[in-house]
């Protein structure tokens, strides 16, 4: 049996898994869990395309997460309707991106990391100090969760199924970007931009539309989260919040799809389940980060597959080694 | 993802081999037995930690002196790290509800949390007993779920105005607290009693939460004969002593974060003289602070402040529920109703009960800073100069008229020219 059949025997048991996940994990708190691992999922997809793809790693996406979850949050207590105040929100989350990348883009490297840290404070400032439209740090209270077709999201099953079928589709979207020329582009531009350059490609206009991909899927996890928690506080905004997901990506192994998944749900994980049972979970999360840097520094899910082929081909070699006992070496 | 062996599986199993060994005997002896099941949520992680410890020091010191017995049941304390932000609150608390399903929730510490499980609780009618001072959850948009043992912001800055302005016989003072919501609403409170007693707020300063520095700031106090800090967590502790050395002597008074008695024995002599307003004053001698505070000094050697007195209180007021419908709290609503309607006479701040709106009317200590009379090894104390009893959140105003006017914030109620 090949390597391919396997994964993809191993990608329709965990697609199985999860569409059955409300059946077998019975307590609704895990079901809550898998949720948050979805959604969080989804921003390290978006965080994944800059820092992995394209080498840019960003401490800023906390604000624009954030600025979909407020404008939702605004919009409905202002009285607009769910799908309005949805649309309304990734039109505003996609508007602050376009701002976001043009004023970040202009360096790359430990500048844009910089600015994107800078523009990130900026927004989270603005949630704390712009009371009359965030609510300072009492937050914004979500009501109600939408009903889309009459089917009510109330519940924490219903929620995990429209959580997980948008994180599907996040996932065949991304698949399909990093697939695409315009994806190959992207990688050629975080390894040789020079070269690109001088190929014809418009390096800044590939980023561009990476970093506006990106923002689009931090808005739906941000949308996402604050219909979970149906509140939003300055907090979701931290340079923390950036930093989180950047360590999920990194954890998980950047420039996979998978890995922003397992980083998820490892921080998640650990931050909601473990920390019930370890008081000091900080801890033991930053020792699993550390092991991770030295035993698998390319991430969770890479650093797996190099010891499942290392395996394999000890297991496929070493049978005819000893079947060929006796004979003379090649 | 795995199934994980929880406490309550293990329980559950323990239960049913339990049943099938003694299966000659009737069976509702279990279900009586059932253990009462305490929910705390508290912050063990992050700059709240320090606050949060306490606040799970002062459940496990009461219930330790009551054997984890209350109202004749025995008592299953869970405790969870909410790591002082709100998505975290959230989490747990659909933790406690969900999965370790606890009959009553103590916590959170921090009024953003509150807020952002406030509907939460209102879904599972979960009666929360909460250290937060988020005022309108009992004043504009109460939560009829929501029970408050301790104060509001600025239930204890009223009275604390009030003494201002007729006996520290202050005239003009500058008010410096961190900026956020707490703050707000407890310079508002200090605000809005001062001045109708007669004095004058000059200058409003707002420094951000972490602040290294606050020379800027101190710069910045002048034209005053007084001044009013509200600071909590430890910056109390770098203000008094920044405000010292920058040569200030002006007289300073503050709230129950700001004097709090857990940091007695970190404040130096530069704290000496400052004037608080607490709702709990380690100096209050009756027989449940005596025993209160001697539970702390043998479990932890250390001396509670307003943080682990806060909860103690809350687990003496849900004791006093259980056991009024003898251990029986299937009925939430009138376990809640039961909890609300209780005076109780010995609780280490004297006695309390509730307002319509779930919130304490109790006593309010004002203490000053200096060397007399301490004790428990202590090198300053906390010395009471006034008891202001029966304090509702409203202070001297009806209720009507105090909820007319908007929560206090940032600029309201608005600095004058005076």
């Amino acid at each position: 049996m090949s390597r391919g059949v396997l994964g993809l025997a191993g990608l329709a048991a965990a697609f199985l898994a999860l569409v059955t996940l409300p059946l077998w994990l019975t307590q609704i708190y895990y079901v809550n869990v898998a949720s948050q691992i979805l959604f969080y999922a989804i921003f390290a997809f978006g965080v994944n395309l800059l820092l992995g793809y394209a080498g840019l790693v960003s401490l800023g996406h906390a604000g624009l997460f954030g600025i979909a979850s407020y404008a939702t949050a605004y919009l409905l207590a202002a009285g607009w309707g769910h799908p309005l105040s949805i649309i309304a929100a990734l039109i505003i989350g996609l508007f602050s991106t376009a701002i976001f990348a043009a004023l970040s883009l202009r360096t790359s490297g430990i500048g844009f990391i910089m600015i994107t840290l800078a523009l990130g404070e900026i927004l989270w400032g603005l949630a704390y100090r712009w009371i009359s439209v965030t609510n300072g740090d009492n937050g914004i209270n979500v009501h109600t969760r939408p009903t889309p077709f009459g089917f009510s999201l109330t519940s924490a099953e219903a929620f995990y199924y429209v959580t997980f079928v948008v994180f599907l589709i996040c996932a065949i979207l991304v698949a399909i970007f990093v697939r695409s020329p315009l994806g190959a582009a992207l990688r050629g531009t975080r390894d040789q931009p020079r070269r690109m350059t001088a190929l014809g490609y418009h390096v800044w206009m590939i980023r561009f539309w990476a970093c506006m991909f990106s923002g689009l899927l931090t808005c739906v996890a941000g949308i996402l989260f604050v219909y979970y928690n149906q509140f939003i506080s300055p907090q979701t905004l931290a340079l923390t919040s950036s930093a989180e997901v950047v360590l999920m990506v990194i954890s998980g192994g950047p420039a996979t799809l998978l890995g922003p998944v397992v980083g998820s749900a490892l921080v998640v994980i650990v931050k909601s389940v473990v920390s019930g049972y370890i008081a000091r979970w900080n801890f033991l999360l930053g020792a699993i980060f550390v092991a991770i840097v030295i035993l698998m520094p390319e991430g969770l899910v890479p650093g797996t597959v190099r010891l499942w082929k290392l395996g394999w081909r000890r297991a496929t070699t070493r049978r005819p080694s000893v079947l060929k006992t006796g004979g003379p070496p090649a | 993802m795995s199934r994980k062996i929880t406490r309550r599986k293990v329980l559950a199993g323990t239960a049913a081999g339990a049943a099938l060994a003694t299966l000659k005997f009737p069976a509702p002896a279990i279900a009586q037995k059932a253990p009462f099941k305490l929910g705390l949520l508290t912050v063990k992680t992050g700059p709240l930690a320090e606050g949060g410890i306490q606040m799970e020091q002062g459940v496990i010191t009461f219930l330790k002196q009551k054997n984890y017995m209350m109202g004749g049941r025995k008592v299953d304390l869970v405790s969870a790290d909410t790591g002082g932000n709100p998505a975290g609150a959230k989490t747990k608390v659909q933790e406690l509800v969900e999965r370790d399903k606890v009959d009553v929730i103590l916590g959170p510490l921090a009024s953003f949390e509150l807020y952002a499980i406030s509907d939460y609780i209102i879904q599972h009618k979960m009666p929360t007993l909460s250290l937060a001072a988020a005022q309108d959850l009992t004043q504009r948009k109460p939560n009829p779920y929501l029970l408050r043992a301790s104060a509001t912001s600025s239930q204890a800055m009223q009275p604390m105005g009030h003494y201002a302005a007729t006996e520290m016989k202050l005239k003009r003072v500058v008010t410096i607290s961190e900026d956020f919501a707490f703050g707000y609403e407890q310079m508002g409170g200090f605000q809005a009693a001062f001045e109708k007693d007669g004095g004058c707020i000059t200058k409003k300063l707002w420094p951000p939460i972490v602040t290294p520095d606050y020379t800027p700031y101190l710069a910045q106090i002048n034209d005053c004969d007084g001044v009013c800090q509200g600071f909590a967590g430890s910056n109390p502790l770098r203000f008094m002593k920044q405000y010292h050395s920058f040569g200030l002597k002006l007289p300073v008074c503050t709230g129950e974060t700001g004097g709090d008695d857990a940091l007695l024995k970190s404040f130096g002599d530069e704290a000496v003289g400052l004037i608080s307003a607490c709702p709990y004053t380690l100096d209050l001698e009756n027989d449940s602070n005596k025993r209160f505070v001697d539970g702390m000094m043998k479990n932890y050697n250390t001396v509670p402040g307003f943080y682990a007195a806060g909860l103690y209180v809350n687990c003496q007021v849900v004791d006093a529920g259980l056991k009024a419908l003898g251990g029986d709290v299937s009925n939430k609503e009138k376990f809640l109703e039961t909890m609300k309607g209780l005076s109780i006479a010995d609780t280490p701040r004297g006695p309390i009960k509730f307002d319509h709106l779930g919130n304490v009317v109790g006593n309010i200590f004002i203490r000053k800073l200096g060397k007399e009379g301490a004790k428990y090894g202590l090198k300053l104390w906390n010395k009471t100069v006034k008891t202001y009893e029966n304090v509702s959140q409203f202070w001297v105003w009806p209720e009507k008229e105090y909820l007319a006017e908007p929560v206090y914030t940032r600029s309201y109620p608005p600095v004058k020219k005076c």
